[in-house]
């Protein structure tokens, strides 16, 4: 993470819906910086608008306040820079681990010889190697989000979001995927946006926590994590981090 | 090894006798299949040669398969041979269900993700649905006469309305996180129409195109008898008017044979397609 350099700058952020006579607020003037090649988690709990802030930010929702700065450069709407890691398993069940991992350089019109090429670093990077030809229905859940990041890669973004990828996963393929995601991200240096609600998870593997508190969702306190990698969850600095932040959260209904 | 079981067969061996008792089963169920027609057709025969059923009502099914040999070359009563008469239902059948595809399921892939599409046909559409396709024949003769545009035309809205409401169900139902995925990736709208929603609504959408068939074979033959001049629905008309039992039944049973036929081809299609289901 080099803290010299703001990579993404979230500038008053807000998203509000109008459900029946009321404006009801998701998110209320949220601003942070994001910086090059960091791994912040945004930690909340549930119905704290961390998603919603997720797709604003990946263009998928327009604000009804705010801004967003890329490399200082204000953007709009989506950006072939930022892609998404989705919470449920957005694989395309009709096409194959590789036609699902090549999908994003198919819409930019990459020829099929190159795509293939880059697709299959992924692919092996994510360790299927030899489940090109599967399709999604004969994948683990842990193999499905797999391809999800292949594919989020694929496209050689500078900003991946994660919308609480291990989400759906039981606990144990969890941590498995917990420091597989983390050896990706150290092979492959991008700035990620991890969203979870799952403390330990966002203390296992954020740079810093970006802590939001519930119904409108602001940040609550932002926190630096200066654990060396990986990090073990029985460390006493750990816990003693994991108890500050846990007293610190709002709890969900 | 692998496998373990009491009587300690290797792996190799295991999987053998997997297979064969699949293959057994596999073999008793088509067995059971063949025996089930040929009771039915023996039950049949039976209740005519012992008299339970008059003759003249109904006519065995081996008369029926000598009269389906004598028709191969044949021409008379009806004035064609079974042949020429398949092939002439075949014509229409599958140009009224080509076009109903070729129509239907466009329309209702594009009403199903452009609403502006929708609302402006939605209402139309929903008036012309619920008329039944054989109410359409009158208007179809003073219209086109009675050659094979209007047969096609009356098959063609039997078989239209299923493609067309299958596809747009298909369609809309398209999970917004694939429609998301492809946005992230700067997929224009129509980009995403082709390369999401059309393909998630094929599972849908074929569904829709079994029951056009169904439709369209359904529909042709009340068509046929009441406009033509040819055909298998025409047959058996001229059967009823010389009083020929047989005649109908061959006609019905023809028509039977070849729906089948139809529904196993598209099964075949589909599963060439829709593999991906099957996994």
């Amino acid at each position: 993470m080099d803290k010299s350099r703001v990579k993404l700058k979230v500038d008053n952020i807000s998203q509000s819906y109008v459900v029946g006579d009321e404006v009801l607020d998701a998110i209320l003037n949220v601003s942070f910086d994001v910086y090059d090649n960091e791994f912040l988690v945004i930690l909340g709990p549930g119905n704290c608008g961390k998603t919603v802030l997720l797709n604003v930010i990946g263009g998928l929702e327009k604000p009804t306040g705010g801004k967003l700065y890329l490399d200082g450069e204000e953007i709009v709407g989506s950006d072939k820079r930022i892609s998404m890691v989705f919470q449920e398993l957005a694989l395309m069940p009709w096409k194959t681990v590789m036609e699902n991992v090549e999908f994003g350089l198919q819409i930019e019109g990459v020829d099929k010889k190159t795509r293939r090429e880059i697709a299959q670093k992924y692919i092996d990077l994510v360790q299927l190697t030899g489940f090109e030809k599967s399709y999604p229905s004969q994948l683990s859940g842990g193999m499905k989000q797999r391809v999800g990041i292949a594919r989020a890669y694929t496209s050689n973004p500078e900003i991946l979001l994660m919308d609480e990828p291990f989400g759906q996963l039981d606990a144990q393929t969890r941590y498995s995927m917990q420091e597989e995601i983390q050896k990706i991200w150290q092979q492959e240096k991008r700035t990620i946006l991890f969203v979870t609600n799952n403390i330990e998870e966002a203390i296992y593997l954020g740079d810093r926590i970006i802590l939001m508190s519930k119904s409108p969702g602001k940040i609550k306190e932002i926190y630096d994590i200066d654990l060396p990698r990986p990090r073990n969850s029985m460390d006493p600095e750990f816990l003693a981090i994991r108890k500050e932040v846990s007293e610190n959260t709002d709890l969900a209904l | 090894m692998s496998v373990s079981d009491p009587n300690h067969l290797n792996e190799s061996e295991y999987v053998e006798s997997v297979r064969r008792e699949r293959k057994r089963s596999q073999y008793q169920s088509a067995i059971l299949s063949v025996i089930g027609i040929l009771g039915f057709l023996i039950l049949w025969q039976l209740s005519l040669v012992t008299g339970l059923v008059n003759s003249r009502f109904l006519s065995s099914p081996i008369e029926v398969v000598s009269l389906f040999i004598t028709k191969l070359t044949d021409p008379r009563p009806d004035g064609a041979v079974i042949g020429a008469n398949i092939v002439s239902s075949l014509i229409v059948a599958l140009s009224g269900f080509g076009l109903a595809i070729v129509i239907g399921i466009p329309l209702g892939l594009l009403m199903g993700w452009y609403k502006g599409i929708d609302s402006f046909l939605r209402p139309i559409f929903e008036i012309i649905r619920p008329i039944p396709p054989v109410s359409w024949i009158p208007l179809t003769i003073v219209w086109v006469g009675i050659g094979l545009q209007a047969k096609a035309m009356i098959v063609f809205f039997a078989a239209f309305v299923p493609c067309l409401i299958n596809s747009y169900t298909g369609i809309r139902q398209t999970r917004e996180v694939l429609i998301n995925v492809a946005k992230t990736f700067g997929a224009s709208d129509f980009t995403t129409f082709l390369k999401v929603g059309i393909p998630y609504s094929m599972t849908m959408t074929f569904a829709g195109v079994k029951v056009a068939i169904g439709n369209a074979w359904a529909t042709l033959v009340a068509a046929e008898m009441l406009a033509a001049s040819s055909g298998l629905g025409y047959m058996i008309l001229m059967g009823r008017q010389f009083g020929r039992v047989d005649l109908v039944i061959l006609g019905i049973a023809v028509i039977g044979l070849i729906g089948t036929l139809i529904t196993i081809i598209i099964n075949a299609v589909e599963n060439k397609i829709l593999g991906w289901r099957k996994l």
